[in-house]
């Protein structure tokens, strides 16, 4: 098994014919991976494809099942976060591993030796050197829970940096950063690699593996594909090294037809728990036949305006008002203070693929078809259930979007991440909705997963149906919104043409800035 | 009696009423900081109470001899007892992840079973009435501070108690200035509240639950000794610890996880315990008065809820086991 390869001092780290499973499933299975000293290497796969795993065994997280670890040249036992510490290596998880009720220093200082009580006035001065010499900005007395996810992000980095660590691994770092705090990090990545630090970047973003790193490694379902050179590497031959086969990367967004308008959102206002604003005086329209992507930092109220449209959310201010055929004539109907199912009897026809889909979206431990009879049960009068017309309904999806299932009586939750999407959105969309919201739904999805979700969009699109996408990809919110609203703290800054609007702007008014000439705006 | 005199002295009563509560409930504070929420209080209270006694009568018989060696078998044995049993519980919730609540429940139930059965044993050998000797409920009794104790109102209010009230509070102060001051106390703050930061960050989360765990029980089990020892003055009586070690699990939610808030807490419930004895309200049968502490504990659990403050809250994985590999 033993390469005779000699070991190269320029490879800080070396992991050879590296497995691991978890139970049945084998997350890797003879991985290489390579890193040299003072380099910034992307470690590049699609969901599942096990480099978060490789990176937690190098980590200390998990402990491989077979394979090698050479670090500086020597083979190492690394059986526990502090193994990895002690050979200097840190990692900044995707998930943070941070204490909400800490504060900063206090995140930072935790769990290092040193005398029985701490110093706090030296470990704030410690912490602020760090910031200082890498372009970092931070406040150590700040408690975790009252910080911005890119504060908490730097608070995880200068933890690993305070542990003297020379090789850090950073796992999926800008999924959660717009497009200015990403380049921030950029930049303090760039000042670490100068001060002779080796970095490991996780992650799925092709633009950021060309933008950033050195040389690029590839995984692919568990296997070692190839590692390259980042300046020999295009968008497109990495992606196919990724997939492990040719893909169409275009996002189609024909022009919208028939455009007529199916949605009103009249100076929306809500509170949330802590009686502060969610929401703030929103307005916008939504039209068939048209893609209306929603832009914006986590946590700036989408999720409390896809809830408030559904009749989910207390309102406390403004309309709602869907554009309804009563007695043969068009009526806007204000739906504020009715729940979902008035909305229904009301016959407008409103499909909601929600953020949380194993938790506001699908019973886990129910099947498919029992899954979506919760949708239609109160269609037929009578004590019984009919479960012949939901196994129909479940048969058909299951055939047309093509869902891995080994029946539709499995229980949901067995289904992989993709498959429950293609479920929820099959559901959603076999209701024939006018509108039709859908909240992250490509979120943990592979790429071919992701295409078919973006192409069932277009066709509802076609069919002239209202789409409301709230997406957390710029790139792929521009490439399919025919319009692009952008939330910041409740509010909405800015309605834009995504064709004629430059993803920078986009990222200012995600914080809240307005760009000087609202390039296309046609705020309706 | 005028008022003030009533006043002074339930609050001196309320202090020895409040005593084992303080005990039992920084015991739970330590537990539960560590993410383990036992609720088996009451049961290591019992068992702490019954081996206490048996330690302290046994020494007595088999050595001859009353007052502080009696004093010390009884601290050391109701302490080791009470970590026997906080040791249980981890070995079930922590190496073997069993449920925290279906462990807590069992235990509470099963240490009031071992009370009141080797009790029951006890009383049997001593020949149906154990109690132990003068010499040694001296020594449990109140100190003899001299003349101190006889300066008006300040007497009454600082120098007319046990040893064991003075040390309660003292171990309430280090507790407080160890999981506030110290990096040990701030890994086992992290351990509570988010075990896998702990864990990446190099803790033995395993050993800092383990630890605090047994060592919260042992207070436990010292609370218990007081009910057997102080409160019942060295005599077996099956129902000693009756519902305390539910009310100090309360009073760790009243004194939102801090050991020094739990003094104060300890007193009010304390006070509201004894208040039938010290402030009677004429007509009002004594069933009233005894509800009061647990309508205080609906109370507060009521307020505690409304207002939410992040760092007076409980540890967030409390209750919850710890499995690194879990995907």
């Amino acid at each position: 098994m033993l390469d005779t390869k000699p070991i190269t001092v320029d490879n800080v780290v070396e992991m050879r014919h590296i497995c691991k499973s978890f139970g049945t499933v084998q997350a890797l299975s003879d991985v290489h991976f390579a890193l040299r000293r003072g380099e910034i290497l992307s470690l590049l796969g699609e969901n599942g494809s096990g480099k978060t795993t490789l990176m937690n065994i190098l980590s200390g997280i998990y402990f491989p099942d077979a394979g090698e670890i050479y670090v500086n040249g020597n083979h190492v036992t690394i059986r526990q976060p502090k193994d990895a510490f002690d050979l200097k290596i840190g990692m900044v998880h995707q998930h943070f591993k941070l204490v909400d009720v800490f504060s900063a220093a206090e995140n930072i200082v935790l769990g290092l030796p040193g005398g029985r009580t701490i110093n706090r006035r030296a470990l704030a001065r410690h912490v602020r050197e760090i910031a200082d010499q890498y372009g970092f900005e931070i406040d150590p007395d700040k408690k975790v829970y009252d910080m911005s996810v890119s504060e908490k992000q730097t608070v995880e980095i200068i933890k690993t940096l305070y542990r003297g660590a020379d090789i850090l691994i950073l796992d999926e770092p800008t999924a959660v950063l717009t497009p200015q705090e990403t380049d921030k990090l950029f930049d303090i990545m760039r000042a670490m690699k100068k001060d002779n630090k080796s970095i490991i970047l996780i992650t799925h973003k092709l633009n950021e593996v060309l933008a950033v790193s050195d040389r690029v490694t590839v995984l692919r379902k568990g296997e070692y594909i190839d590692t390259v050179l980042t300046k020999d590497a295009t968008i497109q031959s990495l992606t196919d090294m990724m997939v492990g086969r040719s893909v169409s990367l275009e996002i189609d967004c024909p022009e919208p037809q028939n455009i007529e308008p199916i949605l009103k959102v009249q100076s929306l206002t809500v509170l949330n728990q802590d009686g502060a604003k969610a929401l703030d005086d929103v307005t916008f329209g939504v039209n068939g036949g048209e893609i209306l992507g929603i832009a914006g930092i986590s946590g700036s109220g989408q999720r409390e305006l896809c809830e408030a449209i559904a009749g989910l959310y207390p309102v406390t201010g403004g309309s709602i008002l869907y554009r309804n055929v009563v007695d043969g004539h068009e009526v806007d109907e204000n739906v504020v203070g009715l729940n979902p199912n008035d909305i229904v009897k009301k016959g407008i026809a409103l499909a909601f693929v929600p953020e949380d889909r194993l938790g506001m979206g699908l019973v886990p431990s129910l099947n498919m078809v029992d899954n979506i009879m919760l949708k239609h049960y109160r269609k037929k009068k009578g004590f019984f259930v009919d479960r012949k017309t939901s196994r129909q309904i479940a048969e058909r999806l299951v055939e047309e979007l093509q869902i891995v299932t080994p029946d539709v009586f499995t229980p949901i939750r067995k289904l992989s991440g993709g498959n429950v999407q293609k479920v929820l959105v099959g559901r959603e969309i076999d209701t024939h909705p006018r509108l039709l919201m859908v909240a992250y739904p490509v979120r943990g999805l592979d790429i071919n997963s992701s295409y078919t979700i973006y192409n069932l969009l277009n066709e509802q699109k076609e069919k002239g149906v209202a789409v409301i996408f709230i997406g957390e990809d710029l790139d792929v919110l521009m490439e399919i919104s025919d319009r692009l609203l952008v939330l910041s703290g409740g509010r909405v800054t800015g309605i834009v043409d995504p064709r004629c609007t430059s993803k920078q702007d986009i990222g200012l008014l995600m914080l809240g800035q307005s760009i000087d000439n609202e390039k296309g705006a046609d705020a309706v | 009696m005028n008022v003030l005199t009533i006043i002074i002295n339930w609050i001196n009563a309320a202090i020895l009423a409040g005593t084992p509560l303080l005990l039992a409930t920084n015991g739970e504070i330590l537990t539960e900081k560590s993410g383990n929420l036992n609720l088996g209080v009451e049961g290591q209270m019992y068992m702490g109470a019954v081996t206490g006694l048996a330690a302290a009568w046994l020494t007595e018989r088999w050595f001859g001899v009353g007052g502080i060696i009696p004093l010390i078998a009884a601290v050391v044995f109701a302490f080791l007892m009470g970590c026997i049993s906080g040791l249980i519980y981890s070995v079930l919730t922590v190496t073997l992840r069993a449920n925290q609540n279906v462990t807590g429940l069992t235990l509470a139930i099963f240490g009031t079973g071992f009370g009141k059965f080797f009790g029951e044993v006890l009383s049997n050998e001593a020949g149906g009435y154990v109690t132990v000797g003068a010499e040694t409920k001296h020594v449990f009794g109140n100190i003899n501070f001299g003349n101190l104790t006889e300066i008006p109102v300040i007497g009454t209010l600082f120098f007319r108690y046990n040893w064991l009230v003075y040390f309660s509070i003292i171990v309430a102060v280090i507790l407080g200035w160890f999981l506030n001051k110290t990096r040990k106390g701030l890994s086992l703050r992290a351990v509570g509240e988010s075990p896998a930061t702990a864990d990446s960050a190099g803790i033995n989360v395993t050993r800092y639950k383990y630890a605090a765990t047994t060592i919260g029980g042992g207070l436990c089990g010292l609370a218990g000794m007081y009910m057997s020892m102080v409160n019942q003055k060295g005599i077996w009586v099956t129902d000693c610890v009756s519902g305390y070690g539910w009310l100090a699990i309360a009073l760790v939610i009243f004194s939102t996880w801090s050991p020094l808030r739990a003094i104060y807490s300890s007193i009010i419930f304390g006070g509201l315990s004894v208040m039938y004895m010290r402030v009677p309200i004429p007509g009002l049968p004594r069933d009233i008065y005894m509800m009061f502490p647990y309508i205080a504990t609906i109370i507060v659990l009521i307020l505690t809820s409304i207002r939410q403050i992040k760092e007076h809250a409980q540890p967030a994985s409390t209750g919850l086991n710890y499995y690194r590999e879990e995907r």
